[in-house]
């Protein structure tokens, strides 16, 4: 490229907006800071900065939530597994308790972006964005996971079904941040499979699957997790599947072909559950 | 300048301290205030790889990155880490197997890679390409580089 030319291209990249950054130290602090009006939640950043960046966002202060350790814990309580809001996918990944505990998410896991990304995004940012073709929603959905949500005054808890309300739409209110989820202990009968076709390794799902037992949510097929329960045999749940599943197109694939791969994955799901 | 915010940080093993906005990328930082253009900016959304460094010895996207993010942190480029030689069997592999043309995508492709070096094991073809899903070449069509990978793994 020549050197106006190069210059030119400079000048029409991707730049976010400007906004102050704030770095609190605690909990407390973080809560304070986001009550403020236009603040927003920067965790691992790795969809938000990509949304700065293509001025989709436009947030007047940053509340960095990185240096908050109490976020950070994967631990074994009450028969539940509590992970911290801020626990990277790259920490999950290696995580000996949630291949142990939590099998269906250690195996959505892979599929979540690419390593460098895998080492700065979280669990707590990808629910709390909610994009419909992420794993860790349906994942949530499929295992009747609960969300911890902590507000300046208050904290209270909502089952994963209930949190996700529509295309990046969840429960959670302005000034209030998702601290945690808890997900139940795989019991040694649970049967959990996560499947994923994706363009490439790593790349948003054209159409997921995360099954637990019955239960069956598919990602990347409507504007949230799409839940299902199927008991019978797998020629009735895949009739149940093309009545019921809408799925839209995307810049690549039709709601058609969208609609086949789901099968495609219930069969393969249901035939190695 | 309104929200500026001084950050300290070591950048290749020097100690650099700089006034930065928050809106900043950790990439236009080192490339733009310290000259290191070694480390490309490709797409800057997160999808090519072309931009990846080194923060505290984990591999990251250096446009998903703010500097102010990395304030107290240590930050490799491929700069430091062909200086100190730690690239130089990937490079000479590179080179070799012919695994870049026009090299826009290899200073990515040399800090993603050389992530899996550091593993200290054998990893298959397949495994190779998971790893470096993140990281787009248009040149190549990726053999060469998997070969020169692999060359230095399992060799």
């Amino acid at each position: 490229m020549a050197g106006k030319a190069a210059g030119k291209a400079a000048g029409a990249a991707l730049k976010a907006p400007a906004f102050a950054y704030a770095k609190p130290a605690s909990l407390a602090e973080a809560l304070e800071l986001l009550a403020r009006p236009g603040a927003k939640v920067l965790a691992g950043g790795q969809s938000l900065i990509p949304s700065l960046n293509m001025r989709l966002s436009s947030p007047e202060l940053l509340v960095d939530i990185g240096s908050i350790e109490q976020l950070k814990h994967i631990e074994l309580k009450n028969g539940a597994i509590h992970i911290g809001a801020l626990v990277t996918h790259a920490s999950l990944e290696t995580s000996e308790t949630v291949r142990k505990h939590v099998p269906l998410l250690a195996q959505a896991v892979p599929h979540v972006a690419h390593a460098a990304i895998r080492n700065r995004g979280t669990l707590g940012g990808s629910l709390a964005l909610a994009d419909p073709a992420a794993e860790y929603p349906a994942v949530a959905v499929a295992l009747e996971a609960v969300f911890e949500i902590a507000g300046k005054n208050s904290t209270r808890r909502v089952g994963a079904a209930e949190f996700f309300k529509g295309l990046f739409e969840t429960d959670l209110k302005a000034g209030e941040l998702l601290t945690a989820v808890e997900f139940p202990v795989a019991k040694p009968a649970d049967k959990s499979v996560f499947l994923e076709l994706a363009r490439r390794n790593g790349d948003y799902a054209i159409v997921g699957l995360a099954a637990h037992n019955d239960r069956f949510v598919f990602l990347g097929a409507g504007d949230r997790p799409v839940q299902f329960s199927f008991r019978n045999n797998l020629e009735e749940a895949k009739a149940n599947l093309e009545a019921n599943l809408k799925p839209s197109a995307d810049l690549y694939h039709t709601a058609a072909t969208k609609l086949h791969l789901a099968g495609v994955l219930l069969e393969r799901a249901w035939n190695t559950r | 300048m309104e929200h500026a915010l001084d950050i300290t940080l070591t950048v290749n093993g020097t100690r650099v301290r700089h006034r930065v906005e928050p809106r900043e990328h950790l990439i236009d930082f080192l490339r733009e205030k310290l000259g290191l253009t070694g480390s490309h900016v490709g797409c800057e959304h997160g999808v090519c790889g072309a931009c990846t460094l080194r923060v505290d010895g984990q591999i990251v996207r250096g446009c998903l990155m703010l500097a102010v993010q990395a304030n107290g942190c240590r930050v490799d480029t491929v700069e430091g880490l062909s200086d100190s030689k730690e690239l130089a069997r990937l490079q000479k592999a590179f080179h070799e197997k012919n695994a870049l043309q026009c090299g826009f995508c290899t200073p990515g492709m040399l800090l993603a890679a050389q992530d899996l070096v550091l593993k200290n094991k054998k990893f298959t073809r397949e495994e190779i390409r998971q790893h470096m899903s993140g990281n787009y070449c248009r040149c190549t069509g990726y053999q060469a580089i998997v070969d020169a990978i692999e060359e230095v793994v399992n060799g």
